[in-house]
């Protein structure tokens, strides 16, 4: 059955309302596959018992005649959404033993069409970070090896655990979470498909706020194709969440016509940085050639405040998570060391509970914030997100998508992590910009490095329309052939 | 940019974070190293920009003021570091 964990959704979809094999059939394939590949450690929690019975059900409703849009498709969820009855950590040490007695409402609808639970994929601690490597659960490993080297590789981050599951067929899908660039990085570092919706186009009820203005749920997947069908049943309207958009959520399928002639399609000169290293160049300018090639119209546009985003994201995000993360105070739920006084149990509960990285952001987020600097640091990074968003209204004036590179390299070794925080924080920043705006954003495998290590093409769209990121991105996924063309690079 | 010790200290204890003498300096290195990246953003005249808090917090519905569940004790205690008679019991905060 180790065939079954190559389907796509959209095959398994068809496969299964042939009966060519059951939901537990493919179920089982994942949890054997799930146990073989322990050690990438793509999974902090696995429930193997859940996906079994869900399984059962699933397969009920298609003898039924009843089948939901994700019927029977096996998913890792990233540990962030909260799961009633399943633990729940965040990546995190302080909630370590924290079992919610609520459900998200992105799984909840998962659920609602039929998907199966697999388990609870690993992360960045509370989704702060580029690389897995803050998981209080320790680093997973990036299925993909370097040429060169044998030295284990980072999967990126924060969704490191969902990108690796679906890499390492361990999951058909995961879902994973934006705030600054944690599903597209990680999709470009292991040759999978990241979307990141609109703000507001999924529910944040249930998931463990990191950034509120600035998080959003999002999938990685196998494909352009599978990427829509999992938007579809992510996204709704939530009344339990105030920004939660009310609109109609599109069947996104239909939008994958493969035909994008005439699409306007922009090209950013700002994300042309010094020091993007020249593979990464090149696969851009041979992406341009493809979509010309298929007809899009290219259009160079600029969006003068890119070189601004990062630094303004490092002062909004961390001045979200010092505000979020003072729940954990060791009294309603996660871990408690005690104090001599109520302060110093806090202070104990919050130094034990947190990594390093945790703590570092929340004390600029507080210092940002504090009395005094306020202004100078907070509202100033307010002002500068609305100048990186009227840069991209400005830019949707003429052009219908912006292209770029995903990340401005690939994996990088687990051992040998770029010591210098700014350095590590520089993997977002082709993508960090988009998440600012609130827009949608995908990553599709692009190419390889010179060291045989994947990289990743962005589409950018306007707010609420992934279905033309979504049609750019399927039409450039059928034209990059990136499973035929790395076959082809293997055997020369 | 240079934070002292007692700008660590200081914001440690806002953050309710409790930062060892032998951490402060690593700390303290860290955070202006941080802070003196994200001060390049002066370099911008945002003199008649309006701060933007959300992309969407415009459009934010209100709903009735009414109680939509309740009876959820179990649950609620469910996941406490500590309780007493169906209580959150927390260090003693008044002598």
């Amino acid at each position: 059955m180790s065939e079954l964990i190559k389907l796509t959704i959209t095959e398994a979809r068809d496969k299964l309302a042939k009966k060519e094999f059951s939901v537990t059939d493919l179920t089982s394939s994942y949890i054997k596959s799930m146990e073989q590949n322990r050690g990438l450690n793509a999974y902090i929690t696995e429930t193997p018992e859940i996906a079994l019975k869900m399984a059962a059900d699933s397969q009920s409703r298609i003898d039924a005649g009843k089948a939901g849009i994700l019927e029977g498709i096996p998913l890792g969820i990233k540990d962030l959404y909260c799961t009633k009855g399943v633990k729940t950590t965040a990546g995190s040490k302080i909630l370590d033993d924290f079992t919610p007695p609520y459900e998200s409402t992105v799984t909840q609808n998962l659920w609602n069409a039929g998907a199966v639970m697999l388990g609870k994929t690993n992360m960045d601690e509370f989704a702060m970070g580029s690389s897995n490597l803050t998981s209080a659960f320790g680093p997973v490993k990036n299925p993909w090896k370097s040429k060169s080297t044998d030295e284990d590789l980072v999967p990126g981050g924060s969704s490191g655990g969902s990108a690796a599951a679906v890499a390492a067929d361990m999951a058909m899908a995961t879902t994973a979470s934006d705030t600054g660039g944690s599903i597209r990085q990680p999709a470009a570092f292991t040759a999978t498909v990241g979307l990141k919706p609109t703000y507001g186009r999924c529910s944040r009820y249930g998931m463990v706020a990191f950034a509120s203005s600035l998080d959003q749920a999002g999938s990685i997947t196998k494909t352009v194709r599978d990427s829509a069908i999992m938007l579809e049943a992510m996204a709704s309207y939530d009344p339990k969440e105030a920004t939660s958009a009310n609109i109609p959520v599109p069947r996104f399928e239909k939008a994958l016509t493969g035909n994008i002639k005439g699409l306007k399609v922009g090209i950013p000169k700002e994300f042309r940085i010094e020091g993007t290293p020249p593979e990464i160049l090149k696969m851009w300018d041979d992406g341009i050639e493809t979509l010309k090639r298929l007809g899009a119209e290219i259009h160079d546009i600029s969006l003068p405040h890119t070189k601004y985003a990062l630094p303004c994201y490092y002062i909004i995000a961390p001045a979200e998570a010092s505000s979020n993360l003072s729940r954990y105070d060791g009294l309603r739920y996660g871990n408690r060391v005690p104090g001599d006084t109520l302060d110093e149990m806090y202070e104990n509960t919050r130094a034990a509970g947190f990594g390093n990285e945790v703590k570092t952001r929340i004390m600029i987020g507080t210092y940002v914030l504090s009395a005094g600097y306020y202004d100078a640091y907070f509202i100033k990074a307010q002002k500068v997100r609305r100048a990186i968003t009227q840069d991209f209204t400005d830019a949707f004036k003429t052009v219908d998508v912006i292209f770029t590179p995903t990340a401005p390299n690939g994996a990088f070794s687990i051992s040998n992590p770029p010591s210098d925080p700014i350095k590590m924080y520089l993997n977002d920043v082709f993508t960090v910009s988009t998440s600012l705006a609130g827009l949608p954003g995908i990553s599709i495998p692009g190419g390889l490095d010179n060291d045989g290590l994947p990289l990743g093409l962005q589409f950018i769209g306007r707010a609420f329309d992934e279905e033309t990121v979504l049609k750019a991105a399927d039409a450039m996924e059928a034209a990059i052939d990136f499973n035929n063309k790395v076959n082809e690079m293997r055997r020369a | 940019m240079q934070l002292t010790e007692e700008n660590i200290n200081k914001i440690a204890k806002l953050a309710r974070i409790k930062v060892s003498k032998q951490e402060i300096s690593s700390v303290q290195q860290r955070l202006g190293k941080i802070l003196g990246w994200i001060e390049q953003l002066e370099e911008i005249n945002t003199d008649n920009i309006e701060p933007m808090f959300s992309v969407n917090i415009e459009q934010m519905p209100r709903r009735e003021d009414v109680i939509n569940d309740g009876n959820l004790l179990q649950e609620v205690l469910l996941n406490a570091p500590e309780k007493e008679f169906d209580m959150f019991s927390v260090p003693k905060v008044v002598e």
